[in-house]
C-alpha cells in the first residue's frame, strides 16, 4: 500500500503517522506539502495527520481546509481513493465538507490526553476489516475539540447507514455517558463518508502500534487497509 | 472602508463555553443573567468605496471561511 | 550623540539601576548614556541577565564530566549519550509573569525554554514543569493553577512536544509568588551542535521569526523586582505566545541548520534583541552593528529603545554564512516567517545601534557583560533547628487514618487533573507516563532510553539550606535510579527571595554549596541552569526552592522499572537505613500540624552504594517493582505502589527499636522499596548485605488492602479514592 501524509503548517503528528505506516506497511510514506495542489501519482491512502494546523486559529481545521493540497485530496476521494483524517485531520475533512458535521470544544472545556475504549461498530469497511465487529479497542486521545456534532437529521442518517465506525464506550463496550469523555453526540468517535472511502477519527491509532512502548490496538486499522489494497490490486 | 462580520452559534447548538461564562458571571455577583452565547466579531478593512461590492465579497468570505454554516450564523455590516 | 531624553535619577531608578550602578556606567563609557543605552544597560545588568548576586557562588558548582560536551554559559547544556547522540537540556523560570497573567506567563515560559534547546540544533523531545502554588485556601491559588496548567498545555500541545513530568505542590509561602519552572530536553547529533558564539568579521546578522511589537518591555526588569501592591498594573508588560509560530520557527531553523547556513544562533528571550546581539558578539570577541530600520515590526512608529528591549516571542538571531543567504531566506519564506539582515559583525568590539541614520548606542561590547556588577552580598546562615523526636511528635490519630490524610493531601494526591491536560504521548516515545518516579522515553527507535525528573523539597531547604540542597540532588538521582537509569547531569533552577536580605543570601549560598557537594559525590554535574531572585511580596519570601532537573540514561529502554506492584505473593524489601527522621516530614506537617525540626540528613556515600545496587538489580531483571522513598515515608510509598496496581500488601510490624509512626512516616533518605520474585528474595538480601546496603524484609504483596499489625485494614480502593479525589474536587469548586 502506498501512502501519503500531508503536512500543514502546525501539523505535529505527521512523524508519528509516518512511523506507524512504515512499521505496518513496510513502506515509507510520501510526505506532501500543503501548498502542492496535486498528490503524487499512484497513492492508495492519503492521511491528514493530527496537530494544530494554523494554530487552530479561527476554528480547528478551518484554514487548512482551503489549502491548495485539498484540491488533490478531493480528486483522490472522488476517484474512490482512501482518505484517513486523524484528530486535526478529521476536523479539516469536516471543514472541507468531505465529511458531515463539525468537531466542537470538549464538553468539559479542557484538552484531555488519556486512553479511551472504542467499540468498532462494523468490520466490513476498508478501515475496520482488521477488527471484529463489536470489538472493544483501546486508543489514546489528545484533543480539546473532539465533540462531534451534526444536525439531528444528519446524525440519524449516519446511524441508519452504518457510517459511525467507532464509538466511545465503557471497557465492556457499552455506550455510557461516564465514558463519553468529550460529550460527542451519540459518543461518535469516527465517521465514514457516503462512499465509504473517507474516514475521520478523533483518537490516535498511530500512537498504539508499537509493542515496545504500549498497547497495539491501533495496528488493526492500518493492517486492514493494507489487506484491502492488496485484495483490490 | 470598514466592515464588520459577526458570527454567532445557531440556536439549538450546545454552547458549553457560553454556559461556563454564564456561571462565572453569576459567581462574580452579576445578577439577572439568563443566558450567554459566545460569538465572534471580525473587523475588516477594505479598499475601495463600493459598499454593495464589499457586502457581496464579505458574504462570500463568511460562507467559505469566517463561519462554519453547519453550526454558525453570520451577519455582514458595512460601517458608515 | 543625540539623546532623546534627559537622564534623571528617577529615570535611572525606573530602570532598576542603583545609583552606584549608574556611576559605574558613567565611568565605563566616559559620558552620559543615551536613553537607548540606558535601556541596554538596565537589561544587561539586571539580576536575570547578569546573575550579579549569584555569580560568585555559582562557581562552586561542578560542571564537568567526560560525557559533558557543553556546560553552563550557552543557551542550554549538552551531554553525550554515545552512538553519536547528544542530549540538550535546560530549565528556566517564568515566575513573575505567571503570577501576573498565568496562562500567557506559563505559555511563554515553555516557549522560551523550547527555543533555548532548539537554537542549539536539537529537536525537543520532552518538557517537564515544576510548579509551586500558594495555600489552596488562598483566594488566588485556584485561578493560578487553572491558568498555568492551561498555558503549559496550550503551548506545549500545539508546538508538538510531550509534557511528561514535573511536580505540583502547595504552600502558603507561595501565596504571593507562584513558581513556574519549565524544563525542555532535545536530541541532536553530537557533532552538529550550534552555539551562540559569533565568528568572522563582516558576516550578516539575521533576524528570524515573528515580528517585533511592544510586548514585555521591561520584562527582564520585572523578573528582578519584588511585587508590591501595584503588580496589577504590570499586566501590559506580559508577552503573548504563539506556539504555532514557534513550531514553524523550529522547522525552519532545523532546516537551515541542516543546510549549513548557520555560523552562530541564539534565541531572543529576556531583553530580546539586546541580550542576544551583545552575547553573540561578546562571546566571539567581535563587535556588532545593528540597523534598526531593518527590524520587522508589527507596530507602527517603534522607537529604538522599544525595538532593543521588546520581548516579543518566537524570534531568533543568527550569524549567517553569507553565501547561503538566498537559500536560508527561501526556507524561511516557505514557512511563512520573517527573515531580515539587520546588521553585521565587525572588528571594533563595539556594540553600535543605528536608527533613522543616527547612532543611538555605541558601547564596548565585552565590557557590557564583563563589567556588569558582581556582588558579594552579606549572607547570614539559617539557624539550626532543634531536633524533633518521635516522642515529641506523638501520633494524634491511628496510623491508618494518618495514611488516608496524607495520601489525600494536596502535595501527595494525584496530579492527574494536571497531566491529563498535557499531551504526554505525542512523538510516540513515552514509555512511562507522568505519575511515576521519573518519566521514561525511548530515544528515536531505541535501544537507548532517557529518564527525566524534577525534584526539590523546599521545606527541607528552609530548615537547613545546605542539607536541603544536597537532598534535592540526591532525590533527583534516586528517582532516575529507581527507573533503572544512570544519572548523567543536572539543570538547576534556583528560586529565592530578595538577595539584598542576608537571610535570603544565606539560603542561596547554603543551597548552592549543598548542591555542589551532592553533585560532586554522585558524579552528577550541573550543565545549565537559571537563577530567579526577588520572589517576594511585601517582604514575605517564598520557601527557598532550588529545583533540580535530572537526566539519566538507560542502555535499553525496555528494561526500565516502575513502582506498581506486579503480582501478589512477592516479598517486599526496603533497601537503605530507616532511623525514623520526623523533622520537616509531611507527617509532622499534615497530621500533627507542625513545621519543625531539621530535615533528614543525606549520606551521599550511602546514596551511591544503595543506588548502584538498585540499578544493577533492575538491569538484571531482579526487581519486579521499584520505588524511591521520599515525602510521607514508607507507608506512603507502599500506598502509591498499591494504588498504581490495585494490589495490596501484608506488612510486618515496625521494629521494636523505634516508635511505629516514626518508622512508617519518617523521611530518611537513601531508601528504595523493591519487590522481588519469591525465589530470588534470599539472593537479593545476601547481595545487599555484601554490598553494604542495609536491607529489611517488610512484608509481601497480597490481596486488595494494606494490612499492618494492630491497625485496621486499609483497602486499596479507598486509598485510591482519596488519592485521586483531592485535586478534581478542589478545582471543581469556584466554577459555578
Amino acid at each position: 500500500m502506498r501512502s501519503a501524509v500531508i503536512i500543514f503548517p502546525g501539523s505535529n503528528r505527521e512523524r508519528d503517522m509516518a512511523r506507524a505506516l512504515r512499521l505496518i506497511c513496510g513502506r515509507e510514506p510520501t510526505m506532501v506539502w500543503h501548498a502542492d495542489a496535486e498528490l503524487p501519482a499512484g497513492i492508495d491512502l492519503v492521511v491528514l495527520p493530527g496537530g494544530f494546523s494554523y494554530g487552530d486559529y479561527l476554528r480547528c481545521g478551518a484554514i487548512a481546509a482551503h489549502a491548495p493540497v485539498m484540491a488533490g485530496v478531493r480528486v483522490h476521494a472522488r476517484n474512490g481513493g482512501l482518505v484517513l483524517g486523524i484528530c486535526n485531520g478529521f476536523q479539516i475533512l469536516c471543514e472541507a465538507g468531505l465529511l458531515p458535521g463539525v468537531l466542537m470544544r470538549n464538553g468539559a472545556l479542557k484538552f484531555l490526553c488519556r486512553e479511551v475504549h472504542l467499540r468498532v461498530e462494523r468490520s466490513d469497511t476498508p478501515f475496520t476489516r482488521g477488527y471484529n465487529a463489536g470489538q472493544v479497542i483501546r486508543l489514546p486521545v489528545a484533543h480539546g475539540e473532539g465533540n462531534f456534532y451534526a444536525h439531528p437529521a444528519i446524525i440519524a442518517r449516519l446511524e441508519s447507514e452504518g457510517r459511525v465506525l467507532f464509538r466511545y464506550t465503557s471497557p465492556a463496550g457499552v455506550p455510557d455517558p461516564n465514558w463519553n469523555f468529550n460529550g460527542a453526540t451519540n459518543a461518535i468517535a469516527g465517521v465514514l463518508s457516503e462512499k465509504r472511502n473517507v474516514l475521520g477519527l478523533m483518537p490516535h491509532p498511530e500512537n498504539h502500534v508499537d509493542a515496545a512502548v504500549g498497547p497495539t490496538d491501533g495496528r488493526g486499522l492500518f493492517a486492514g487497509l493494507v489487506a484491502h489494497v492488496a485484495q483490490a490490486a | 472602508m470598514k466592515a464588520r462580520v459577526t458570527v454567532t452559534l445557531k440556536s439549538g447548538v450546545l454552547d458549553p463555553e457560553g454556559k461556563a461564562i454564564e456561571g462565572a458571571l453569576r459567581a462574580l455577583g452579576i445578577a439577572g443573567v439568563a443566558g450567554v452565547r459566545q460569538g465572534k466579531v471580525f473587523d475588516i478593512e477594505l479598499d475601495g468605496t463600493d459598499a454593495r461590492r464589499a457586502e457581496v465579497a464579505l458574504t462570500d468570505a463568511a460562507e467559505k471561511l469566517l463561519a462554519n454554516t453547519v453550526i454558525e450564523n453570520y451577519r455582514v455590516e458595512v460601517l458608515p | 550623540m543625540p539623546s532623546e531624553v534627559k537622564i534623571t535619577p528617577e529615570l535611572v531608578a525606573q530602570h532598576g539601576l542603583k545609583p552606584e550602578e549608574y556611576q559605574r556606567i558613567l565611568a565605563l563609557i566616559g559620558r552620559e548614556p543615551t536613553l537607548t543605552e540606558l535601556g541596554i544597560f538596565s537589561a544587561m545588568w539586571n539580576e536575570h541577565c547578569s546573575y550579579k548576586s549569584s555569580k560568585i557562588h555559582l562557581r562552586a558548582l561542578p560542571t564537568e564530566a567526560p560525557w559533558v560536551i557543553q556546560g553552563p554559559g550557552e543557551n542550554a547544556g549538552v551531554i553525550s549519550i554515545g552512538d553519536g547522540l547528544a542530549v540538550v537540556f535546560k530549565m528556566e523560570s517564568h515566575n513573575h509573569p505567571s503570577f501576573i497573567e498565568p496562562y500567557q506567563g506559563a505559555a511563554t515560559g515553555v516557549g522560551g525554554i523550547l527555543r533555548d534547546v532548539f537554537t542549539m540544533g536539537a529537536r525537543p523531545i520532552a518538557c517537564l514543569d515544576f510548579l509551586r502554588f500558594g495555600d489552596p485556601a488562598h483566594a488566588r491559588t485556584r485561578h493560578l493553577v487553572a491558568g498555568v496548567v492551561a498555558g503549559i498545555g496550550g503551548y506545549g500541545n500545539s508546538f508538538g512536544v510531550p509534557t511528561v513530568g514535573g511536580s505540583v505542590g502547595f504552600h502558603t509561602r507561595y501565596d504571593g509568588n507562584c513558581l513556574v519552572n519549565a524544563m525542555a530536553v532535545g536530541i541532536a547529533p553530537a557533532d552538529k551542535i550550534f552555539y551562540a558564539k559569533a565568528t568572522g568579521v563582516g558576516k550578516p546578522i539575521v533576524y528570524l521569526g515573528s515580528k517585533t511589537g511592544r510586548d514585555g518591555i521591561h520584562g527582564a526588569a520585572m523578573a528582578s523586582a519584588e511585587f508590591g501592591d501595584d503588580s496589577e498594573q504590570k499586566r501590559p508588560t506580559v508577552q503573548v505566545g504563539d506556539p504555532f509560530s514557534e513550531k514553524l520557527l523550529l522547522e525552519a531553523c532545523l532546516e537551515i541548520m541542516a543546510k549549513d547556513c548557520v555560523i552562530a544562533i541564539q534565541d531572543m528571550g529576556a531583553a530580546g534583541l539586546t541580550c542576544s546581539a551583545v552575547e553573540m558578539g561578546a562571546k566571539g570577541d567581535l563587535g556588532v552593528t545593528l540597523d534598526l530600520d531593518k527590524v520587522p515590526c508589527r507596530e507602527a512608529g517603534m522607537t529604538a529603545y522599544e525595538m532593543m528591549l521588546s520581548e516579543s516571542q518566537e524570534r531568533m538571531l543568527m550569524v549567517l554564512r553569507p553565501e547561503k543567504e538566498a537559500e536560508a531566506e527561501a526556507i524561511f519564506r516557505k514557512w511563512g516567517l520573517d527573515f531580515a539582515v539587520i546588521g553585521e559583525t565587525t572588528a571594533t568590539k563595539r556594540f553600535v545601534v543605528l536608527h533613522h541614520g543616527d547612532v543611538v548606542a555605541d558601547l564596548p561590547i565585552k565590557k557590557l557583560g564583563d563589567e556588569a556588577p558582581v556582588y558579594d552580598r552579606p549572607a547570614v546562615e539559617a539557624p539550626r533547628q532543634p531536633r524533633v523526636t518521635a516522642a515529641d511528635a506523638a501520633p494524634p490519630m491511628a496510623l491508618a487514618d494518618a495514611l488516608e490524610e496524607l495520601i489525600g493531601s494536596p502535595d501527595l494526591s494525584s496530579k492527574r487533573w494536571v497531566w491529563e491536560q498535557y499531551d504526554h504521548i505525542i512523538l510516540g516515545n513515552t514509555v512511562q507516563r507522568p505519575g511515576g518516579d521519573a518519566a521514561v522515553l525511548r530515544i528515536n527507535d531505541g535501544p537507548k532510553g532517557l529518564a527525566l525528573t524534577t525534584d526539590v523539597t523546599p521545606r527541607y531547604c528552609e530548615a537547613d539550606p545546605f542539607e536541603g540542597g544536597k537532598q534535592a540532588v540526591a532525590e533527583a538521582w534516586r528517582n532516575l535510579t529507581a527507573v533503572g537509569a544512570k544519572p548523567l547531569a543536572v539543570t538547576d533552577n534556583l528560586n529565592f527571595g530578595n538577595p539584598e536580605r542576608p537571610e535570603i543570601m544565606g539560603q542561596l549560598v547554603g543551597s548552592i554549596h549543598g548542591i555542589a557537594e551532592a553533585c560532586r559525590a554522585l558524579e552528577f554535574p550541573v550543565v545549565s541552569g537559571n537563577v530567579s531572585l526577588y520572589n517576594e511580596t511585601n517582604g514575605r519570601a517564598i520557601l527557598p526552592t532550588p529545583t533540580i532537573g535530572g537526566v539519566g540514561l538507560l542502555d535499553d529502554f525496555s528494561k526500565f522499572a516502575s513502582f506498581a506492584f506486579k503480582a501478589v505473593g512477592e516479598p517486599i524489601l526496603v533497601l537503605g537505613e530507616t532511623k525514623g527522621a520526623l523533622g520537616q516530614s509531611l507527617y509532622l506537617r499534615e497530621v500533627c500540624g507542625r513545621e519543625e525540626g531539621p530535615p533528614p540528613q543525606v549520606d551521599l556515600a550511602a546514596e551511591r552504594r544503595n543506588g548502584e545496587l538498585v540499578r544493577a538489580l533492575i538491569r538484571e531483571g531482579g526487581a519486579t517493582a521499584v520505588h524511591d522513598v521520599s515525602d510521607g515515608g514508607l507507608l506512603v510509598a507502599f500506598a502509591e505502589m498499591a494504588i498504581a496496581s490495585g494490589i495490596g500488601a501484608r506488612l510486618y510490624a515496625a521494629p521494636v527499636t523505634m516508635a511505629a509512626h516514626a518508622f512508617w512516616f519518617g523521611e530518611d533518605q537513601g531508601r528504595y522499596v523493591v519487590t522481588v520474585r519469591p525465589q530470588q528474595a534470599e539472593a537479593v538480601v545476601v547481595r545487599a548485605k555484601a554490598a553494604g546496603v542495609p536491607v529489611r524484609r517488610i512484608g509481601s504483596t497480597h490481596g486488595n488492602a494494606l494490612t499492618l499489625p494492630g491497625e485496621r485494614s486499609m483497602l486499596v480502593a479507598a486509598l485510591a479514592e482519596r488519592f485521586e479525589g483531592w485535586m478534581p474536587g478542589y478545582m471543581a469548586q469556584g466554577i459555578a
